[in-house]
């Protein structure tokens, strides 16, 4: 059982990880604001969600991993406020040159 | 090379350069975003170095409200910056500059390096007279307890500052609401975010306060996530900044240092010393400082972010 929740944490982070890098990869090779937003948003969104998957079995107890949880639902809110108000003011600026 | 060498090695690289790229980037709303980030990697450092009280502030007050109110000064600062080009210090300054503050690393970077053997620490003092003060957390019983009258200063230099904010203001608008009006945009992302998060922060900010007693946390950064959580709802239009003449809202920014005063005086009867506390009644005593404490704290960062006064009294 313990072994199957380390493959399970192991392969979650490494998951998580590699979202990071592709989103890290984006943010500086695609080409304007609102793709570089999407790339962004994708590592927040859904590579800190499988990094804070695969610690949830290594937790110190339930409430330590609802802590884990409600880190990732803020990172996220941020995360996904912030996108909207960046792309609104992009949007407001005019297409870019 | 062991995982934790990595990490710390990678640590050190990373806040160097960010470190280099703020000072060498020219535009200020780059260097913002890079000092934000600045503080950020080195709230990450100090937990590496255990010292989770200083992460906790220097990430509340270094990375957050420093950022806030130099992202507020570069968006003024602007269209006036883009004009001046010329108008930079001259070479001679900014050589000196540059020869003091690396005069001033070295220095630092020298006792860091070079400690007398054995390095001399007031830990294990400040450790054995915990029990006296009632507190678990150390950190707590050196900013409330023995160096109570430093953090009383900090208290009372924070007022300070907002006071030279509010000097900025014409004398036709002393007294008013401080900053421009923001309007809000009842679906924006930002009410939403003003609306769904000060609830998490409040509770965030109370407990941290709360903790401080035996865990890391305290009255700054509890006071500073208080702050930020006023500070978006301003922001998105939410509610006005207070007119800055109020007598509540003055009342609300000494509050911390007048019970802070109060308590030590009265050390003088009780306890035999100014900011002295009787020892059954030491832990009592620091929470009623702390509750008042975060509160001023909260309310003075929260105006110092909204400026000096920009709008005329209320009629």
């Amino acid at each position: 059982m313990s072994a199957a929740l380390d493959i399970l944490s192991a392969v979650a982070i490494s998951a998580g990880a590699f979202f990071f890098l592709a989103g890290t990869a984006g943010l500086l090779r695609f080409p304007d604001s609102l793709t570089r937003l999407h790339a962004l948003t994708k590592a927040d969104n859904l590579g800190l969600g499988l990094v804070v998957l695969g610690l949830l079995p290594h937790a110190a107890g339930p409430l330590a991993a609802l802590k884990l949880i409600g880190v990732w639902l803020l990172a996220q809110l941020a995360g996904a406020s912030v996108a909207q108000l960046v792309a609104s003011a992009v949007k407001a600026r005019g297409p870019e040159t | 090379m062991t995982p934790d060498l990595a990490i710390d090695i990678g640590l050190a690289v990373l806040v160097l350069g960010v470190a280099a790229w703020t000072t060498v980037v020219r535009e200020s709303f780059a260097a913002v975003v890079g000092f934000v980030t600045y503080g950020l990697l080195l709230a990450l450092a100090w937990v590496r170095l255990h010292a989770v009280d200083v992460a906790l502030t220097e990430a509340a007050i270094g990375g957050g409200v420093t950022g806030a109110l130099l992202l507020a000064a570069a968006a003024r600062l602007g269209p006036a910056e883009d004009r001046t080009p010329g108008d930079r210090p001259g070479a001679a300054p900014r050589l000196l500059a540059a020869v003091l503050c690396a005069l001033v690393s070295a220095g630092l970077g020298a006792i860091v390096l070079l400690p007398p053997d054995p390095a001399p620490t007031l830990a294990p003092a400040a450790v054995a007279s915990l029990p006296k003060t009632g507190l678990g957390n150390p950190v707590t019983a050196v900013l409330l307890a023995y160096r109570a009258w430093d953090t009383f200063l900090e208290k009372a230099v924070l007022v300070l500052a907002l006071l030279g904010v509010w000097s900025l203001a014409p004398d036709a608008l002393w007294g008013g609401r401080p900053g421009p009006a923001y309007r809000a945009q009842r679906d924006g992302a930002l009410a939403l975010l003003a609306r769904v998060l000060p609830p998490a922060g409040i509770v965030m900010g109370v407990y941290m306060l709360w903790t401080g007693a035996d865990e890391p946390g305290g009255a700054f950064p509890a006071g500073t996530i208080l702050a930020a959580m006023w500070i978006l709802v301003m922001r998105a239009g939410l509610a006005d900044a207070p007119a800055v003449g109020r007598r509540s809202l003055r009342v609300a920014l000494v509050a911390g240092a007048v019970v802070f005063l109060a308590v030590g005086l009265s050390g003088l009867a009780t306890a035999g010393a100014f900011l002295a506390y009787p020892v059954r009644f030491a832990k009592p005593l620091i929470v009623l400082i702390e509750a008042p404490l975060t509160f001023s704290i909260a309310v003075t960062l929260g105006l110092l972010a909204a400026g000096p006064p920009e709008r005329g009294l209320p009629r």
